[in-house]
């Protein structure tokens, strides 16, 4: 369980790992005091170990940088939920293991603590008694999550398939 | 059965069997590349996976063109990173000063036909050649080097056709900027866009590369044009004709969606901050006084949007309280403005020219913006704090505009100083 963490439409991955700090992205968890600074400037000295980003339309959109969805991860997030994502910014997040999941986020508020159920396609939201169900990931991507992101998909098989 | 668009044409070629949009599949990648903020990452991805080889370095490239040259020690480091793996590897090298990897892949490397990955949201670029690049992350591309393939879904098309005649002071630029202020920076997610009509088939490479730069600006995963004789020009140009091949969509091809854009009524508009789907005429955006104009990057850097700045500014003076900043696109387009005179124009009108790359668009260095600072840009993205302070402010626009407001140190409108 976690709490929400909210967030309006169209975060950029400018918003999420600004350039100004470029030079640290080969040091990730310095790079991660500053992530989601401009939207929420205490986001990261607050959050907590399986707390949910709680976003509207279009997150993650622009740049393909993957450290974005890293220092999320990093930051110990559980899980980014939003009415819809940038395509790039999905893919990565089913890359590095960071469930990316689609549902209704306007039934949700700021500070609501959230359970997920990847196995039953469901958030639950333990403040409200209610319940979201979201789409299954596609199965492709389902499988990478599932083995633990991209990294290990290909540890194990050695070959890209599907 | 129906015809095939583009994409599912390019995308069918390197599966070895006929493929519709919404199939997913595993494509042959004809080129992989990656750049200096996401290729580190992607060189500790593929040490994690246990290959550290390049499928086909030949066609493997390492951009150094984000902070180029290294402003900063932990840069100075991530380069050698990539040099030393490109040395080991085999894979080709394009080091500092050389320009952004999607316009010398544009010049050297990307074919009609071609599927590209690379590292970089603004792979898509390549779809100017009529090749189907997209961007991706890191690790994506790091599978895509070491394997030689990649996985997607074969995108629906968006069928964007383009008539008339653009009026004086309105560019490429206006066209794309119209698109993804009409359909929003989400209006096209997943899906392909194909560009065609009379405005298109009159566009050079160059003037094309600005739409499909941008494409992802309204989400899309690739925007193409079909290789025609534009594409053999540019191609010729640049010593490489004989990659050259037509390729085009089924007349019957299935389009989600046809939208019409009537070049004829077009004005020249800028994308207020801080989304580029904010876009307004520039009759509407009121007195908008600039600290910075900077005219170049991966959108609106090549030869051809340096002559049209350069036309304006030609023997005139900037604004005094206005710094100018120009980064043409790669070396070739440097050493091409050096020869024609265009890089003294803008040295004698006030304006600063640096190196080719990426430049002050990426907020690493090369014209930061401070608390309060407003710029005038002719880069793809005016995000919330992409060049530099979270508390600045970035309009783009065509480059006619930004030399019509390097002169007046306002947002202006062009067609009052042609």
């Amino acid at each position: 369980m976690g709490k929400s963490w909210k967030f309006g439409d169209s975060i950029s991955t400018d918003v999420i790992a600004p350039g100004r700090y470029f030079h640290l992205r080969s040091n990730l968890p310095e790079l991660a005091k500053h992530v989601l600074e401009p939207a929420r400037p205490e986001f990261a000295s607050q959050v907590q170990s399986g707390d949910f980003v709680v976003a509207g339309d279009n997150f993650g959109l622009g740049s393909s940088r993957e450290h974005a969805p890293l220092i999320i991860k990093i930051s110990g997030i559980k899980a980014v939920l939003a009415k819809s994502f940038a395509r790039i910014f999905y893919r990565n997040c089913i890359n590095i293991g960071l469930p990316a999941i689609n549902c209704n986020t306007d039934k949700i508020d700021e500070g609501d603590e959230l359970e997920l159920d990847m196995e039953k396609s469901v958030v639950r939201n333990k403040t409200k008694g209610t319940e979201l169900e979201f789409p299954p990931l596609p199965p492709v991507m389902n499988r990478i999550l599932q083995e633990g992101g991209l990294v290990a998909y290909i540890k194990m098989h050695k070959r890209m398939e599907i | 059965m129906s015809g095939k668009t583009l994409s599912e044409k390019i995308i069918s070629e390197h599966c070895g069997r006929e493929v519709r949009a919404g199939e997913v599949v595993i494509v042959n990648v004809d080129l992989s590349y990656v750049q200096d903020g996401t290729g580190p990452l992607t060189v500790r991805r593929m040490k994690e996976m246990g290959i550290e080889m390049a499928y086909n370095p030949k066609k493997t490239l390492f951009f150094l063109d984000h902070a180029s040259p290294s402003p900063r020690m932990e840069l100075s480091n991530d380069h050698e990173l990539l040099r030393n793996f490109a040395r080991k590897t085999g894979i080709t090298l394009s080091d500092v000063g050389n320009g952004i990897s999607h316009h010398n892949s544009l010049e050297k490397y990307a074919c009609p036909g071609d599927i590209i990955v690379g590292a970089d949201s603004h792979t898509c670029t390549n779809g100017a050649l009529g090749a189907f690049g997209t961007g991706m992350g890191s690790t994506d591309v790091a599978a895509a080097i070491a394997l030689g393939k990649t996985w997607m879904k074969v995108p629906e098309t968006y069928l964007v056709e383009v008539n008339g005649k653009l009026p004086k002071g309105v560019y490429s630029k206006d066209i794309i900027l119209h698109l993804i202020g009409t359909i929003g920076s989400n209006g096209a997610t997943y899906k392909a866009l194909e560009f065609t009509g009379d405005t298109i088939t009159g566009l050079s490479t160059a003037g094309r590369s600005t739409i499909a730069n941008m494409s992802v600006e309204a989400g899309a995963k690739a925007g193409l044009f079909s290789p025609d004789g534009q594409t053999r020009n540019f191609l010729k140009e640049m010593g490489r004709e004989d990659v050259f091949r037509e390729l085009k969509s089924d007349e019957d091809a299935v389009f989600e969606k046809k939208i019409q854009i009537d070049a004829d009524d077009l004005e020249p508009l800028i994308a207020c901050p801080h989304l580029v789907d904010n876009v307004k005429k520039i009759g509407e955006i009121g007195k908008v006084k600039v600290n910075e104009v900077f005219i170049g990057t991966s959108c609106n850097g090549r030869l051809e949007d340096l002559h049209i700045a350069a036309s304006i500014l030609k023997g005139k003076t900037i604004n005094p309280d206005t710094r100018v900043i120009v980064t043409p696109a790669s070396r070739r387009v440097y050493m091409e403005a050096l020869k024609d005179g265009t890089i003294e124009t803008f040295m004698e009108a006030g304006a600063l020219v640096t190196a080719s790359g990426c430049g002050a668009c990426d907020g690493v260095h090369l014209g930061i913006l401070g608390d309060g600072e407003v710029c005038l840009a002719t880069q793809p993205r005016n995000f919330k704090g992409r060049m530099g302070d979270p508390d600045s402010f970035i309009y783009l626009g065509n480059p006619a505009v930004a030399a019509a407001t390097a002169l007046t140190g306002e947002i202006s409108d062009p067609r009052e100083v042609m």
